[in-house]
């Protein structure tokens, strides 16, 4: 009923044909929504939100006195992927994540991708997030990204592509977990007949990952791990505390540690108590006032001389964001060549850099068409959407790239594959994308699923929560249908 | 070597490796979370009895009113900002004052703002439920609808407070795992718990004075029920003393009383068990002044009978009470929650000079 009158249009849709057919896959969802009507639905959603509130499943909206909190706005249909399509994704990503830890293990050690002039120098040893501190240093069991979300979108003919490579502080899998508890709830009967893949050993994994990369020095005593929060007022604290508890380790602030004789103590009720790992989402720049900002009151004293002198691990490593930036981004496929032999199972999306001549160019003669975008924002800032921006944003844009071309890239514009998602009218198709989430500990695993963010507005490509996305539950089916 | 690059000093390490430890942030959160809901339970619990009881003197004049509120606004302690908001201390402004104005910080709203606030903190320690239960309660207070249900009944309202903090408690009993962090909510529920008795006995106190004409008068009764009511005793009372409600007999009940939860005696009594349990010391003896000073009073209280005190003058005892729980207060911050602060200039000077040193 819901489905009657919808409309794939010019895209590529998730659930349906060009032809306007179900895709197998998602047979059992159609059915359940077919027998759907708009007042079970508004029912069944207004039960979800209530619980989000409720249970403090929100996020602070900055620059208001009120102190208002929201919920992430969750959409009840469920986006599904096949087992074999999972599978190619799953093996794309420990591809890439592997290829990537290589990359900044040469990088901090002899940087021979650069001797062998694979990626130009410049590239890399200016870059906004390599941290020439590090250079020489080694991580425990040569790991640099324990956590990676990457995230991927589909294309119109619904081949996965790499949009981009999150290896700093990646958030979301708490929604990823949350979402999968409220639809269990909301509709029991088609989750257990549709067999999928479960999240919830997401939390266990973490946790052993923490644990693998403990100093060496402890020789095998159970090491005390901690999740370090830049506090209470982040649009992310609901999610330091979710996974802190989900894992059973306290959360720490700043204030909460110190630094003696290159060891980190946490300050407790029985005096100082020693911390071996840190699953930091803090970035680099905050952790330490003595190394990075000085002027940070969210780090450690002397937290990075801990870390350099081994005492204490952090996750992610420091230095990992030299291996996001969008520049770098663009060299994967060579790096993966470089240090695998492979070539890239999941491609990236075509890219221009702005600091290449010839590309340059290119993006100046054609930014109406193009997306810009900077090196080193995320959440859906500092971008160009050429095709939808005005005469006054293009010529600001192309000022910025002729400044400094080093800081910026381009793409043609991916129409993204589409959902059906709750409108007002009801289901019509929403862009989503993906981001599953990777870990590398002894072994690496993917989550099976991970978080489908989705663009509400009607024509939106982008889905960031901090410019009108929601987000959806993600099934990886036992099987194929 | 120069004093600036000494460190700042700070507490023993120990080498500590398991899920037990418990930081002194943490610490901190779970006792203020618990004083604050047990505050406002209390709060809630005053200002509903009087309201009440006021419906029995609807021909109050002014001065009358004043007389009544007056005490009430003494004992939590905030006159100065109230007259600052406020003319005059009558039944709407006292109470409007105390129940929702977020200037007030020891309002009910503010208090379970505080609550739910430390309660974030601290998220990741407490149950769901818990938290779940904090935070209704907060959307609850955020929403009009509370102001609205206060206008059109405050006796409703005040009854959904207490229920909230009730709920709280007995999720806390039930749910919460029995570590250190059990301790510190104990300790802030007891202390908050047993000076807020001190405090709803000191508004009356004056009644107990041998030079007040009219002791046993009509409007007296009903001001002794409602310091009972007040303190949630009425029913014990009763079943305690099958006779009628006397001044003396309220205080001894209420100072006393080893069974009665709100006592003051049996509330010191959960005390020392939660501060022996903290400090790992053996029965009777304890860890600083403080302790002992509170052990000291503990044990006088095991001997001590009504008449002494009301000889020695009861406002006088009240006062020691207070003045012992709130050293008690300090020292637990002290001991268990204060860290000296790092200086950072201090600290950046020194990491840099080791770095140096090392290359």
């Amino acid at each position: 009923m819901l489905l009657d009158h919808y409309q794939t249009e010019d895209f590529f849709d998730e659930m349906f044909t060009e032809a306007g057919a179900v895709r197998p896959h998602y047979q059992k969802v159609a059915d359940r929504f077919h027998s759907l009507d708009s007042e079970e639905h508004r029912r069944k959603q207004t039960a979800v939100d209530l619980a989000f509130m409720r249970s403090g499943v929100t996020f602070t909206v900055y620059n208001d006195d009120q102190g208002t909190e929201r919920i992430f706005p969750f959409d009840l249909m469920p986006r599904v992927i096949p087992d074999t399509e999972w599978q190619r994704i799953e093996k794309g990503l420990i591809q890439r994540i592997t290829a990537l830890n290589l990359f900044l293990h040469d990088i901090y050690h002899d940087q021979k991708i650069l001797k062998d002039r694979v990626i130009p120098p410049h590239y890399i040893l200016g870059a906004k997030h390599f941290r020439r501190e590090f250079m020489g240093c080694n991580v425990p069991k040569d790991i640099y990204i324990h956590i990676c979300g990457s995230d991927l979108i589909r294309d119109r003919q619904g081949n996965y592509l790499v949009l981009e490579d999150n290896l700093r502080c990646p958030s979301g899998a708490s929604y990823m977990l949350e979402n999968r508890t409220a639809l269990k709830r909301a509709f029991p009967d088609i989750y257990r007949s549709a067999r999928v893949q479960p999240v919830d050993g997401y939390a266990a994994e973490l946790r052993k990952v923490l644990q693998h990369v403990a100093p060496a020095s402890l020789g095998g005593i159970q090491p005390n791990v901690v999740l370090m929060t830049p506090g209470v007022f982040n649009s992310a604290y609901f999610e330091h505390a979710f996974l802190a508890r989900q894992m059973g380790i306290p959360i720490v602030e700043g204030r909460d540690l110190v630094v003696r004789d290159a060891r980190v103590y946490m300050r407790t009720t029985s005096g100082l108590v020693p911390v071996d790992v840190i699953y930091r989402r803090i970035d680099d720049d905050f952790l330490d006032p003595t190394v990075f900002r000085s002027d940070s009151l969210l780090g450690v004293p002397g937290l990075v001389n801990a870390c350099r002198s081994g005492n204490v691990s952090l996750a992610n490593s420091i230095g990992t964001g030299v291996a996001d930036d969008k520049v770098v981004y663009y060299f994967v496929p060579q790096i993966i060549k470089y240090y695998l032999g492979e070539d890239p199972i999941l491609p990236n999306v075509d890219t221009y850099l702005a600091s290449e001549n010839k590309d340059r160019l290119f993006i100046l003669d054609n930014l109406e068409k193009l997306v810009v975008k900077s090196a080193n924002e995320a959440g859906g800032y500092g971008m160009l959407m050429g095709p939808w921006a005005s005469q006054e944003e293009i010529s600001t844009f192309r000022d910025q790239i002729r400044a400094n071309p080093r800081n910026f890239i381009a793409q043609h514009p991916i129409s993204l594959s589409r959902h059906p998602t709750w409108c007002v009218e009801g289901l019509e198709g929403r862009h989503v994308d993906l981001r599953p989430y990777v870990l590398y500990g002894e072994k690496i695993t993917v989550t099976p699923g991970g978080l489908t963010r989705v663009a509400l507005r009607k024509g939106s490509l982008v889905v960031n929560s901090s410019q009108g996305g929601g987000s959806k539950d993600t099934w990886v089916l036992n099987g194929d249908s | 070597m120069s004093e600036l690059l000494t460190p700042t000093a700070q507490k023993p390490i120990s080498n500590r490796r398991d899920s037990h430890v418990m930081l002194s942030r943490v610490a901190n959160s779970l006792y203020w979370m618990s004083r604050y809901i047990e505050r406002s339970e209390n709060m809630a619990r005053l200002l509903d009895v009087n309201l009440q009881l006021m419906l029995d003197f609807a021909d109050f004049n002014d001065d009358q009113l004043e007389k009544h509120w007056l005490p009430i606004l003494c004992s939590a302690g905030d006159e100065e900002t109230f007259f600052k908001l406020y003319e005059k201390a009558d039944s709407e402004s006292v109470t409007e004052f105390l129940t929702f104005r977020e200037e007030n910080p020891n309002s009910i709203i503010s208090c379970l703002f505080s609550a739910r606030e430390n309660a974030r903190q601290v998220r990741d320690q407490i149950s769901l439920e818990m938290f779940e239960t904090l935070n209704e309660c907060y959307l609850f207070l955020k929403s009009s609808n509370a102001r609205e249900i206060w206008q059109s009944g405050a006796h409703e309202f005040y009854e959904q407070i207490k229920k909230y903090s009730h709920l709280f408690q007995g999720l806390t009993g039930s749910t919460f795992t029995r570590n250190e962090g059990y301790e510190f909510i104990n300790l802030g529920k007891f202390l908050e718990r047993a000076d807020k008795t001190t405090r709803i006995l000191d508004i009356k106190y004056h009644i107990l004075l041998p030079s007040v004409s009219d002791v046993g008068g009509a409007v007296d009764a009903a001001q002794w029920q409602a310091i009972l009511r007040s303190a949630s005793a009425l029913e014990a009372y009763r079943r305690f003393h099958v006779e009628d409600i006397l001044p003396k007999k309220v205080a001894e009940f209420l100072i006393f009383s080893p069974t009665f939860p709100r006592s003051i005696r049996a509330c010191m009594q959960h005390l020392d068990g939660d501060l022996h349990r903290l400090s790992g010391k053996e029965h009777r003896e304890y860890k600083s002044p403080e302790e002992r000073a509170f052990g000291k009073l503990l044990s006088d209280m095991n001997f001590m009978t009504i008449e002494e005190i009301l000889d020695s003058g009861l406002h006088q005892f009240l006062q020691l009470v207070q003045t012992t729980l709130d050293r008690l207060d300090d020292h637990i911050y002290q001991e268990y929650m204060y860290h000296p602060p790092v200086d950072t200039q201090a600290e950046i000077l020194l990491h840099q000079q080791q770095m140096q040193q090392q290359q």
